[in-house]
């Protein structure tokens, strides 16, 4: 088996452009959807917001896959902080456009993709190497432990 | 592809000067990332430009650590630091972080109130009108059906597009900012007429009539309909400002709801056909006695302990209505030596509030009442706050979550008299 074969990725989806660039990383994948202000601290990464699934949990540096934004007009702010803090996600894939996604992904300058052509929450895991090209809006996954480190 | 018009593309090419242009620049890439084909022209527009936590001016400090850096580098998102000139639309500041007068009470420090001063006069500087307010919509920014706002503050948005129908997306800071400078926001959601339709219908089945329990019907929409655009009909009655003001809080808060329509209530709604357009009528939802009890005791969840030691009302900034009502319930009683009671409105409700006598009411009876802010933006409460009262759904969903604490949902006239008794004594009626 060659190194190329390899590196085939497992699934390979394709959406629209949020924001462009290429990252690559291991997937952090919630089914709830986030809140900004009162849902984040943007100081470590880490969502705050009392029975969220990743309550506890960073996206510090993570391919963030989630449904979409919710709550306060204070999303981008919180998660643009965030990126000032060295703790923005490394791309971001969601199923609901927002204002406040949108906006949050422009500030934080990271890779995102929407409308994918297969639910992101469906095919992809947390532990999953994703990479993400926004430019192309093409997202490619690796499940957990198929890459070849 | 987001298309401009020549006084677009000049803007972005920097004839209105630098900051303008980085504004554009910004605009640009936000209306890229929603897919929007155009921009629309507003000239009302609703943020927190410039203001800046210390930390924030320390991260930009090789810049100045000034406004212009935060503005340029934050609000702006530009690589460069630019010369901020005075904004060009219809501006205003919405609720900041403390009262001017009283930040010492709320536990603020002096260096604090310095920065508070400084940004202040920066914000004035600028052109932006200091209504600092969650609720500018009774403080001197009432925008009129049709207008194109870039608004932030979910409850401010909500009651611009369902009660007044404006329209305005809930912006961000950056974009607010941004559209302050080029009088622009991206043409897209709630500027458009076929997204403001309704999605999803809500009967109700119970006589829904006083402000408490428009309250806990907000709150049950929002956690129904999640982020779409609701129908309401049923027995609801005696609308009016406060009511619309507390249930579009409640829905933004447990739901995300930035629209809604009632039926023979709300200006886009004269019918049900009429607020559903053509558009599929979704899910129905029924909010009937069983689910009422089920939202009081969801919004009571948090509260174990009936000492109640603090008392917060105005979420969002109570109106004159409010604070006069506040006053009358508690004129010639006193605050218990065990509780606290803060009032939170707009410095241009205060000013009407101390010409008729219920700042001095409220004070007398050991009450504060304070502007600018409330207990969740700025995260004060009276030291030692263990267990709070609170007549708003909103509040009661963040800030027993923010601050630790416990919390408890009712009537004013309920949290008045745990203020006076510091003894929670509240029941679903």
């Amino acid at each position: 088996m060659t190194t190329e074969t390899l590196a085939r990725p497992d699934i390979v989806l394709t959406g629209r452009k949020v924001v462009g660039g290429v990252a690559e990383g291991e997937a952090l994948v919630t089914r709830d959807t986030i809140s900004g202000w009162g849902g984040v601290n943007a100081m470590t990464g880490t969502v705050i917001e009392s029975r969220h699934e990743l309550r506890g949990q960073s996206f510090a540096g993570k391919i963030l896959v989630f449904p979409g934004a919710k709550g306060s007009s204070g999303w981008s702010a919180v998660f643009h902080m965030a990126r000032l803090a060295g703790k923005a996600p490394r791309a971001m894939l969601f199923n609901v456009m927002t204002t406040k996604a949108a906006l949050g992904a422009v500030v934080m300058r990271i890779p995102a993709v929407t409308d994918l052509d297969r639910d992101p929450l469906d095919v992809i895991e947390t532990g999953d190497r994703v990479r993400v090209d926004g430019d192309r809006g093409v997202v490619e996954i690796w499940k957990a432990g198929a890459r070849p480190g | 592809m987001v298309t401009l018009t020549s006084e677009e593309q000049a803007m972005l090419d920097g004839a209105q000067g630098a900051a303008v242009g980085k504004a554009m620049e910004l605009l640009v890439r936000y209306a890229e990332a929603l897919g929007a084909e155009r921009f629309v022209e507003t000239n009302n527009v609703a943020g927190v430009p410039g203001s800046a936590h210390p930390w924030l001016k320390d991260y930009y400090r090789a810049d100045g650590g000034d406004y212009r850096a935060v503005f340029s580098r934050f609000d702006l998102d530009s690589d460069e630091v630019v010369d901020v000139p005075r904004m060009n639309a219809y501006s205003c500041h919405l609720q900041g972080g403390m009262d001017p007068e009283l930040w010492a009470e709320q536990g603020m420090t002096p260096e604090a109130h310095e920065n508070f001063l400084s940004d202040e006069r920066e914000t004035a500087a600028h052109g932006i009108q200091i209504l600092k307010t969650c609720t500018p919509y009774i403080a001197g920014n009432v925008p009129v059906m049709g207008e194109h706002c870039a608004w932030m503050e979910s409850s401010a948005v909500v009651f611009c597009n369902s009660v007044i129908g404006g329209r305005t997306n809930c912006e961000g800071r950056e974009s607010t900012s941004a559209a302050m400078l080029a009088k622009r926001i991206p043409d897209w959601g709630f500027h458009r007429d076929d997204y403001r339709l309704g999605q999803n219908r809500v009967r109700v089945e119970v006589p829904v009539e006083d402000v408490f329990d428009w309250g806990m019907l907000g709150y049950f929409v929002g956690d129904a309909v999640q982020d779409t655009i609701p129908v309401i009909e049923g027995p609801i009655s005696k609308a009016s400002l406060i009511r619309h003001k507390h249930f579009g809080a409640a829905a933004a808060s447990s739901g995300g709801v930035e629209m809604y329509h009632m039926v023979g209530i709300t200006p886009e709604a004269s019918s049900l056909e009429r607020a559903f357009g053509g558009a599929p009528r979704g899910e129905t939802f029924v909010y009937d006695a069983a689910e009422r009890r089920r939202i009081y005791e969801m919004l009571n969840a948090v509260g174990s302990s009936t000492d109640v030691d603090y008392v917060m009302l105005g979420c969002p900034h109570y109106s004159i209505e409010q604070i006069a009502h506040a006053a009358h319930l508690i004129e010639g009683r006193k605050v218990h030596a065990n509780s606290a009671l803060w009032v939170f409105t707009s410095r241009a409700v205060k000013a009407t509030a101390d010409a008729n006598g219920y700042t001095r009411i409220l004070k007398d009876a050991g009450a504060l009442l304070m502007t600018d802010t409330c207990s969740a933006i700025s995260q004060a409460v009276p030291k030692g706050t263990k267990v709070a009262a609170l007549d708003s759904a909103k509040q009661v969903h963040y800030l027993p979550a923010m601050m630790g604490i416990e919390g408890w949902y009712g009537t004013t006239e309920e949290c008045i008299d745990a203020a006076c008794t510091a003894k929670w004594k509240g029941r679903l009626q």
